[in-house]
């Protein structure tokens, strides 16, 4: 069945192509026993062209996700989500739309993050979580070979896992679909994050609530997740940047939020093809649009509207630098839980025998003493060279090295900071100083 | 990716030998190597166990090719003692913050042994005043005794049936202090898997893995929520070096500095966040001074919380 209102419109484009997404297991009727079974028109036109994939799909209204997380895991996805725990929304897998963190929000400030009690059911309305969806493409520790010596002496060398895990990710917001963009370009050439990657459904989401520690607007980075997802300067890969984008409507007393879903991707269109849905009415369209374009005039924090690049580049010698080093812990908690960051560090080990040997790629950062060490010591002794290094190369020298800047605006730095240094006040006093100067 | 090279015989070497030394400490960091009962016996095949009185009463005599070395120096024997554990080892390892950095029983450093006079401020010195205005109100009473002894001897007395027997410098000090040192395992107890992976290490001619970075970024790795961000408890963390594994914050409290200051620790930047999440400078020269007190930078970090706001 078509939606008439589509079908109509079809019929004032001849150039249209159009066709109806195959089931591929038939399964349709089962998930959407007992409510309209919908399936989801793929309209290619000429508006469409500009987009990476040529693919645009209708909004479609859910009302519940928990069709979407059973059909993303019947196609053997492990899928991860948000949940609450440890006094945080941690990313973690889940097999059931009932572990995600209904009614919970946050309240992020510098060096501070804490969950808050909703006055709706929204699952998507917390920001700044301790963790980022690198945690999974770009993995904290990973195995990179091991090494066997038999009885001969014969050696036997394994590489890493020949099946990368097939992710779907539940909840990406712009700013951390922006992410996963720009480490796409970093890393997109080694062979075990491609494959993590290509693997991956995205399910991305608007972001309808930034909280006090976000600026995505001004690292042009969100809260919209289709100007995102569309942005010219993506790397280009063969896969794509997300599958199906969700926008949240929480409104109090509502027993679950609505959903206005669209996807993204030819792989979004077939999962979303098999979700029991309604078509979305245009006024939940429009409400949709207008909750995303209402966070855009809610972001508490903004990069100044400088050349950034240009502006660190001149403020190397700064006396500013002095300044935030005596506050820097030097702890590399704002690198850990940045999205973008990607630096790691290899490490062998070998058992007492002698006869098994790992390599192992762990995270790594430049606010480690040992980070820059050469023969001889370390380039990088002071938190202050240490500080620079990392804030001109997010902000400056990332875009000599990757044609882009390093950062997305997701405020996790300045939240999970146990000094509660801002990126953004940093920013601004070295615009302003270079200004005086 | 997976397949055979050309074989590489196995290296046939003699066992090399290990020792295990005790100083002032309380043998938890030995009982650390005890602890690794899955891999005690591949150890004991892997390496001849020559000195170590805490698992056998057979010595061997040295030289040894490694020595661990537990607790720290605060007599004048241990003095002359260590100096000949390091003539006698090819590689000396410190094992624990007593032999790192001297322990808790370097508090002593703070005070004059014989007198007990306390040098630091704040903890004691209330302590302190008590027992004057005690000593002065049995003068004043006409009473003899205890409380007419210096608090070294009353210290002494609690512990030892004889005191007098008691002869201990006036410092604990840590065993680098003595003798040149080639690599140091942190913590109180040390970490079962470091010692794993350096005695490991120092079999296959490797550099073992000690970590110079903070224990946030253990805990990043771990995917353990910050403690101090998310719950507001005070953390020593992003002040210590790593090699725990976080295992304090894991079990959701804040890290205790066991491990000792990470190179280039600020301190002084921690001051104030610990400060304002419920902290006292009493509380903060406390947290300062326990099984890594002696160490310059936790030193100055417990002082500086006296000193009046600039």
């Amino acid at each position: 069945m078509i939606p008439s209102d589509t079908a109509q419109g079809l019929a004032h484009r001849p150039w249209a192509v159009f066709f109806v997404c195959p089931d591929r297991r038939g399964s349709e009727g089962s998930i959407g026993r007992g409510r309209p079974a919908l399936r989801i028109a793929l309209v290619i036109d000429d508006a469409d062209r500009d987009r990476p994939n040529g693919v645009k799909i209708m909004s479609a209204l859910l009302r519940s996700l928990e069709p979407l997380v059973t059909t993303l895991r019947a196609e053997g996805c492990t899928v991860v989500g948000p949940r609450e725990r440890d006094g945080a929304i941690v990313l973690d897998a889940i097999d059931s739309a009932a572990q995600l963190p209904s009614g919970w929000g946050v309240q992020t400030g510098p060096g501070v993050y804490r969950l808050r009690r909703r006055a709706d059911r929204a699952v998507f309305g917390h920001s700044a979580g301790p963790q980022a969806w690198k945690r999974f493409l770009h993995p904290p520790r990973e195995r990179l070979w091991s090494a066997d010596r038999g009885v001969d002496g014969t050696l036997t060398i394994t590489g890493p896992d020949e099946e990368p895990p097939r992710y779907a990710f539940l909840g990406v917001r712009a700013c951390d679909l922006r992410a996963i963009a720009i480490q796409d370009r970093v890393l997109g050439a080694s062979p075990s994050y491609a494959a993590r990657r290509r693997a991956a459904f995205l399910v991305a989401v608007n972001c309808t609530e930034p909280s006090a520690t976000c600026f995505c607007v001004s690292a042009g980075a969100g809260p919209d997740v289709e100007a995102v997802e569309t942005r010219p300067d993506r790397a280009p890969a063969d896969w794509a940047l997300a599958d199906l984008a969700l926008t949240e409507l929480a409104e109090p007393g509502d027993a679950e939020p609505l959903y206005v879903a669209t996807a993204l991707s030819p792989a979004g269109g077939r999962i979303l093809a098999r979700l029991p849905q309604t078509p979305a009415p245009p006024d939940v369209v429009a409400a949709a649009r207008a909750a995303v374009g209402a966070a855009t005039d809610h972001m508490g924090r903004s990069l100044p509207d400088v050349d950034l690049r240009e502006m660190l580049a001149a403020s190397l010698d700064s006396p500013h630098w002095a300044d935030v080093a005596a506050r820097c812990l030097t702890c590399a908690n704002c690198t850990m839980v940045c999205p973008t960051c990607f630096c790691t560090s290899v490490t062998d080990t070998t058992d007492l025998s002698g006869d098994h040997a790992e390599r192992w790629q762990t995270w790594a950062s430049c606010f480690e003493v040992d980070f820059s060490y050469l023969h001889g010591g370390s380039v990088r002794t002071s938190a202050r060279s240490r500080y620079r290094q990392w804030l001109t190369h997010k902000l400056g020298t990332w875009r000599d090295q990757f044609g882009e800047s390093g950062c997305v605006g997701c405020g996790r730095c300045i939240a999970w900071c146990p000094a509660g240094i801002d990126i953004t006040a940093e920013v601004r006093a070295l615009t302003s100083q270079g200004a005086e100067r | 990716m997976s397949g055979s090279v050309a074989a590489v015989a196995k290296p046939s070497v003699v066992r090399p030998s290990l020792a295990v030394w005790k100083f002032a400490s309380c043998d938890g960091c030995q009982l650390t190597l005890l602890d690794c009962e899955d891999e005690l016996l591949a150890l004991a095949e892997t390496v001849h166990i020559a000195y170590f009185l805490e698992a056998t009463s057979t010595v061997v005599d040295g030289p040894y090719d490694v020595s661990l070395v537990e607790g720290s120096i605060t007599t004048e024997e241990d003095r002359e003692r260590i100096v000949r554990v390091r003539e006698q080892s090819r590689i000396l390892v410190t094992v624990g913050a007593c032999a790192t950095a001297g322990g808790i029983q370097a508090l002593r450093n703070l005070a004059d042994i014989e007198e007990f006079r306390p040098r630091a401020p704040r903890i004691w010195t209330e302590e302190r005043a008590r027992n004057e205005r005690a000593t002065r109100e049995d003068r004043a009473s006409g009473a003899r005794g205890p409380c007419e002894r210096t608090r070294a001897q009353e210290f002494l007395r609690v512990v030892y049936a004889r005191p007098e027997y008691v002869s201990a410098l006036g410092t604990s000090t840590p065993i680098s202090a003595h003798v040149r040192v080639d690599y140091e395992l942190r913590g109180c107890p040390i970490d079962r898997r470091q010692l794993l992976d350096l005695l490991s290490a120092l079999l296959a001619g490797r550099r073992p893995a000690i970590p110079a970075y903070s224990v946030c970024e253990e805990c990043k790795l771990r995917g353990t929520t910050c403690v101090l961000v998310a719950r507001g408890a005070p953390c020593l963390g992003p002040v210590t070096q790593a090699g725990c594994g976080a295992i304090c914050p894991v079990y959701d409290r804040g890290c205790f500095g066991c491990f000792g200051p990470m190179p280039g620790a600020n301190t002084a930047a921690l001051e104030p966040v610990l400060l304002a999440r419920g902290m006292t400078d009493v509380d903060i020269e406390r947290v300062y001074r326990t099984f890594n007190a002696a160490t310059s930078t936790f030193d100055t970090a417990a002082g500086r919380s006296h000193e009046p706001p600039q």
